[in-house]
């Protein structure tokens, strides 16, 4: 177990709060102008920085301004609200966001080591020191694993991935109290829609997992980003598990192609239709805190996390900063990934969106991890053949399960029908 | 009147084929479309900063044209009034001045007022002057704190030409110096 240091880990605490709440402003601000500069606009630019060179163009002061608007404007609670759930459901709803970060490696990290194993014969002598040495080699990492930074607040977290999991899946709460305790159908149709998307969205995020689980055999995120500074990033593995976890954490996040509860053009504002102010901003600080979670999460699960090829050659301050810069790295990557296909892909429909989910995601989530297993028991988990079933996987189950398939016989039904009729009227 | 059988033509949705039904290249050309626009030229004008180059026959603020001495230009024959589909424009005329009488004007507009809010910006006192003194210009962003202040008098239209012509933006018929027929005065 890692030695708890209440002092590092209130340090890491109020760093990565007021790193990620300082990003967060940033990134509405990133997501702005970037909409903006899809839609060949140049988004806002009225306000910069002092001293700072081109942050008028860059609209850097609109971060700023934007948090004060959220704090300044008038709190307004309607009359007809279940006033304890109203209140309570941002802070859930953000509170769980940044709960999750708490097992995320942010920066450089070492796997704890693993228990020793040791093989006693009750009848043979010298079991004693067997075991003395076993004691002693595991009290030799246990200290070699102290002496060492790791950039994660709960670090050695064995369920690690679990907490996750479990926690970001709460951020469902915080939606649904929200939507019921609004007393506004708009928000309660977009609670509804958030509970069921997110029910049904847990699955395929699950097997996803559960297949990266399988390959490791840890669930510690430590470990996974050790496995694959040992055995090559997980995408070369399992880019089909990748294509699914992407899909379902987009689901999660309620963005763009799956963003149903808040579809402003069928229900308003969605599940925060009725919140204004700080309230209103807690919701939004929240839906990006999980952008940031989730992509923190893709970039450790498949592309190695702060590893890089030949990171481990630099010493001392320079290994710290290079691992932070690749994972930033990639975490961006992602986070600009969220908002390229939030302006690439059109909303889903919510009958498309199950279909989606149920009659795609989860059974292909099955096959993985069937494959997976299959590739680990027979063939020692041989990288290669886990590829080429991946790839396979992808090419024959998309056949089968087409939602196309089923969309094409269905115009043709219709077109019989409408020429019976057509014969029965003459 | 039925539908007759051969007259209906069938759309159906085109078949796809393997690689259209997994989505991901369509989305990754999707991807591709967006990242262009990324980097693509922008059209926005950042207003303020930059002005409009707006094209010689925009309808705008009107001005009220000078001739080569200075006076107003206007007869005070009341066709704008008249063209007026708003009726913003009133028009006071009076016997023009002695030393006017000489050059062949017989009358002058004492007052020139166009509501400034009344008006459609339709162009048709343009179009019916004959002397072409009423001009719509290219400027477009006219503000006031009250009411009485968006009623232009003579003295502001003057300004108006004034200001156009100082900044060189003649309106179409000034810039294109063909006037209509009646706009110069009689040689006489």
């Amino acid at each position: 177990m890692p030695e708890f240091v209440l002092l590092t880990t209130v340090v890491f605490i109020t760093l990565v709060m007021s790193v990620i709440l300082g990003v967060v402003a940033y990134l509405i601000l990133l997501e702005r102008k970037i909409s903006a500069w899809m839609q060949d606009r140049l988004g806002p630019n009225r306000i910069g920085l002092p001293l700072v060179p081109f942050s008028q163009s860059l609209g850097l002061g609109h971060a700023i301004v934007d948090g004060l608007k959220m704090l300044l404007k008038e709190d307004i609670i309607p009359k007809h609200v279940d006033k304890w759930f109203y209140i309570i459901a941002p802070s859930v709803s953000a509170a769980t966001a940044l709960l999750a970060f708490a097992v995320v490696p942010f920066g450089p990290s070492v796997a704890p080591p693993q228990p020793v194993p040791i093989w006693v014969d009750a009848n043979a002598a010298g079991n004693e020191t067997l075991i003395e040495n076993a004691v002693a080699t595991f009290q030799s990492q246990q200290s070699d694993y102290r002496s060492k930074t790791n950039f994660v607040i709960a670090p050695g977290l064995d369920i690690g991935f679990l907490f996750t999991f479990a926690i970001t899946s709460l951020a469902a709460y915080g939606i649904v109290l929200g939507g019921w305790s609004s007393d506004n159908k708009y928000s309660l149709l977009g609670a509804l829609r958030s509970s069921a998307q997110l029910i049904s969205y847990e699955i395929p995020l699950g097997t996803a997992i559960l297949a990266v689980v399988i390959c490791v055999g840890s669930l510690n995120l430590e470990r996974i980003v050790d496995y694959q500074i040992n055995h090559g990033w997980l995408i070369s593995v399992l880019p089909l598990g990748f294509i699914l976890f992407l899909t379902s954490v987009f689901a999660e996040c309620n963005r763009l192609p799956f963003d149903l509860p808040d579809a402003e053009q069928e229900l308003v504002g969605g599940y925060h239709t009725e919140y204004s102010s700080l309230k209103f901003g807690l919701f939004f600080l929240g839906e990006y805190i999980h952008m940031i979670t989730t992509s923190f999460m893709l970039a450790i699960l498949f592309f190695g996390g702060w590893y890089f090829p030949g990171i481990q050659q630099l010493d001392g301050i320079t290994y710290f900063i290079a691992g932070f810069a690749v994972l930033f790295f990639k975490v961006f990557c992602f986070i600009l990934l969220y908002m390229l296909v939030r302006w690439t892909l059109p909303r889903f429909r919510f009958d498309q969106l199950m279909g989606l989910a149920w009659q795609v995601l989860i059974p292909l989530g099955v096959i993985n991890i069937i494959g997976v297993m299959i590739v680990q028991e027979f063939f020692s988990g041989n990288q290669l053949i886990l590829l080429i079933l991946s790839l396979l996987l992808i090419l024959t189950t998309t056949g089968l399960v087409s939602v196309n398939h089923t969309l094409q016989s269905r115009a043709t039904i219709s077109r019989k029908l409408y020429l019976n009729r057509l014969r029965d009227l003459r | 009147m039925t539908t007759k059988e051969q007259d209906i033509r069938w759309v159906e949705a085109p078949k796809l084929t393997l690689l259209d039904r997994l989505y991901l290249p369509a989305i990754a050309q999707g991807i591709s479309t967006t990242v262009k626009h990324l980097f693509g030229p922008k059209l926005t004008e950042t207003y303020p900063e930059v002005r409009p180059n707006l094209p010689s026959n925009y309808r705008g603020v009107h001005r009220l044209n000078r001739d080569e001495k200075g006076r107003v230009k206007c007869v005070a024959c009341y066709m704008c009034a008249t063209a007026c589909p708003a009726h913003c424009i009133d028009i006071v005329a009076a016997p023009a001045p002695e030393e006017w009488q000489k050059d062949g004007r017989e009358k002058y507009p004492e007052t020139f007022v166009i509501d400034e809010l009344r008006c459609i910006y339709c162009g048709m006192c343009e179009e019916a002057c004959p002397v072409d003194a009423i001009e719509l210009t290219t400027l477009f962003d006219l503000t006031g704190l009250s009411r009485e202040q968006m009623v232009f008098d003579k003295e502001k239209l003057l300004s108006v030409y004034d200001t156009t012509v100082a900044s060189g933006t003649d309106p179409v018929r000034s810039s294109m110096s063909s006037l209509g027929p009646a706009a110069e005065l009689p040689k006489s």
